[in-house]
């Protein structure tokens, strides 16, 4: 059971594609301030759980709990409504807006959108206003200098920073990061640390990540999936003890990860 | 030299209605990637609203508000009723995924039948709200006259109306993102479904302007605007297909060119020479003037 801290708790979640299981009865909880590693082999079924849990999927079965209330499973335009943001592995700009145009779209729900009030001018202020904040997210992710330029123009890593910008502009009480650190350089991995370390403040973040110097310098705790099922879950040090863990997957890493 | 600048002037007339509907073809096919060959059945049904009550009013502006109130309606419909019921199935099968543009086919049948069961099939006429006589200048007749002026003036409001709902409100952000990655859009909380219904209303409402601008110049019958359809089409993917930007400007070079080779070579020659203009624009430019290989893969 959830306790008081919890912010999101999944219990026995399942998802099938066909004949097969991608997750198998999955158990995650994740704490109020906490960064929870989401870690595993490829195929494990990480992005699998972001994907149920931002309603892109449809789970088998499971119940999800956030702060505390038994939910339904969201769809995926409700994910901001309930205080979840979520980056994707392959980033997601739309690549002919401007970067401040994709940011802005992470809270759009915040603004007036109706057909008639857009027409009459109705909207102009709250257009104003989130444009404000898009700066203020881009700046916190220090890419405040290609807020007017279109996506497709940008360098990987800035893209990178965008679409964490993109999440943090509905001001998130749970993020989700899929594979933020992929492809980035070292300096931009420390300068995405801190950024972590910052925001664990005011939101609560699982991260997917197969970069295991970041998992192992951001994260309190981690889970651990195979083949669709959680074989270990617990503090770094318990993780990294575990056969299990060790057998499927630090194990076939451990000596050329030396970290 | 005088002839050249006339050519001009009606090349930018015709340019103007074929604009309009490229814009709401590029509208209809932004928001759900189907290319809606019942947007002429949908507008010849708003215009013969709009004849109808001309008839009954006389009031041409009063007229035109109602057949783009029911044209805007109509396409809501259209997509709500319609579409979205085929797009749950199209990852059933490459019928079911064509299934939409075949359903565009069949309503543009539909639509023109219930047009001619209603008020028949004989032509019928629409009187000019302005004068139709051509403008004297230095003593010379042009043929241009201030009902070519009404269709300029109202087709570019049309047009800046849509430029700034795109470009400058969080609707049209909303409109552009959904179109090209709707999984990407809803994650964002947009709600797609709703987003597209609105893409087809501003489609049905545009194409409903069109149809109600160009008869007075011309005469209405169930399939009058066929033609349009077609230049519209072309004048679209000249544009790109993507880009509202680009429905104008294929729009303008489809009418100008039309108007020179009715003015300069013959009147036979305008069907092949908008097919040869099409074929020569897609093994030339395939993405059209103002797309991208990018945004059409995204």
């Amino acid at each position: 059971m959830a306790d008081h801290a919890t912010v999101l708790s999944i219990d026995g979640l399942s998802v099938n594609f066909g004949g097969l299981k991608a997750l198998n009865k999955v158990n995650l909880e994740l704490r109020k301030g906490e960064v929870l590693g989401l870690i595993g082999p490829n195929g494990a079924g990480k992005t699998t759980v972001f994907n149920a849990l931002s309603g892109i999927v449809p789970p088998a079965e499971g119940t999800l709990e956030l702060f505390g209330k038994k939910v339904q499973w969201p769809k995926p335009h409700q994910l901001v409504h309930r205080g979840i943001a979520r980056t994707l592995q392959g980033v997601g700009l739309f690549p002919d807006l401007t970067v401040s145009e994709n940011v802005m779209l992470g809270a759009n729900h915040l603004a007036r959108t109706g057909l008639t009030q857009s027409f009459l001018g109705l909207t102009r202020k709250d257009e104003a206003a989130l444009r404000n904040r898009a700066q203020a997210a881009l700046e916190r992710v220090y890419a405040g200098s290609v807020s007017e330029r279109r996506a497709d123009t940008l360098s990987y890593p800035d893209t990178k920073r965008v679409s964490i910008a993109r999440a943090l502009i509905s001001e998130p009480k749970i993020l989700l990061l899929d594979e933020p650190a992929g492809g980035l350089s070292a300096q931009d991995i420390e300068w995405f640390n801190a950024l972590v370390g910052n925001l664990k403040s005011v939101t609560s973040i699982i991260i997917v990540e197969h970069h295991m110097d970041v998992v192992m310098s951001i994260c309190d705790r981690i889970s651990v999936l195979n083949f669709g099922e959680v074989i270990a879950s617990g503090s770094k040090e318990e993780v990294r003890s575990n056969p299990a863990v060790i057998e499927a997957y630090l194990g076939s890493h451990a000596g050329d990860k030396k970290r | 030299m005088r002839q050249f600048f006339s050519t001009i002037l009606i090349g930018i007339t015709l340019g103007s209605i074929y604009s309009l509907m490229a814009l709401a073809l590029v509208l209809v096919w932004r928001s759900t990637r189907v290319v809606n060959f019942a947007q002429a059945g949908q507008a010849i049904f708003s215009t013969y609203i709009g004849y109808e009550m001309m008839v009954r009013t006389g009031n041409f502006w009063f007229s035109l508000l109602i057949a783009i109130i029911i044209g805007s309606l109509l396409g809501a419909g259209v997509e709500y009723f319609f579409m979205r019921t085929l797009f749950k199935h199209a990852d059933d099968g490459p019928v079911a995924a064509l299934a939409p543009v075949i359903a565009t086919l069949g309503l543009l049948g539909v639509i023109r039948s219930v047009v001619g069961m209603i008020w028949g099939n004989e032509y019928r006429s629409f009187a000019s709200p302005v004068s139709t006589d051509n403008f004297v200048v230095a003593g010379a007749t042009i043929p241009f006259s201030r009902l070519n002026v009404l269709v300029i003036v109202g087709a570019a409001l049309v047009m800046i109306a849509f430029s700034i709902i795109f470009q400058r409100t969080n609707l049209g952000l909303a409109l552009r993102a959904s179109a090209f990655q709707p999984e990407i859009a809803r994650l964002a909380g947009i709600r797609v479904g709703p987003i597209r219904t609105i893409g087809w209303t501003f489609a049905g409402g545009a194409g409903a302007v069109a149809g109600v601008l160009v008869t007075p110049n011309d005469i209405l019958s169930p399939n009058s605007l066929d033609t349009l359809l077609v230049f519209g089409f072309v004048a679209a993917v000249i544009g790109g297909l993507e880009s509202l930007p680009g429905a104008v400007v294929g729009g303008m070079v489809l009418g100008i060119g039309i108007a020179f080779i009715l003015n300069y070579v013959s009147t036979t020659l305008i069907f092949p020479a908008v097919f040869v203009v099409l074929l020569l624009s897609l093994v030339i430019k395939p993405n059209g003037i103002f797309g991208s290989k990018k945004v059409r893969n995204a």
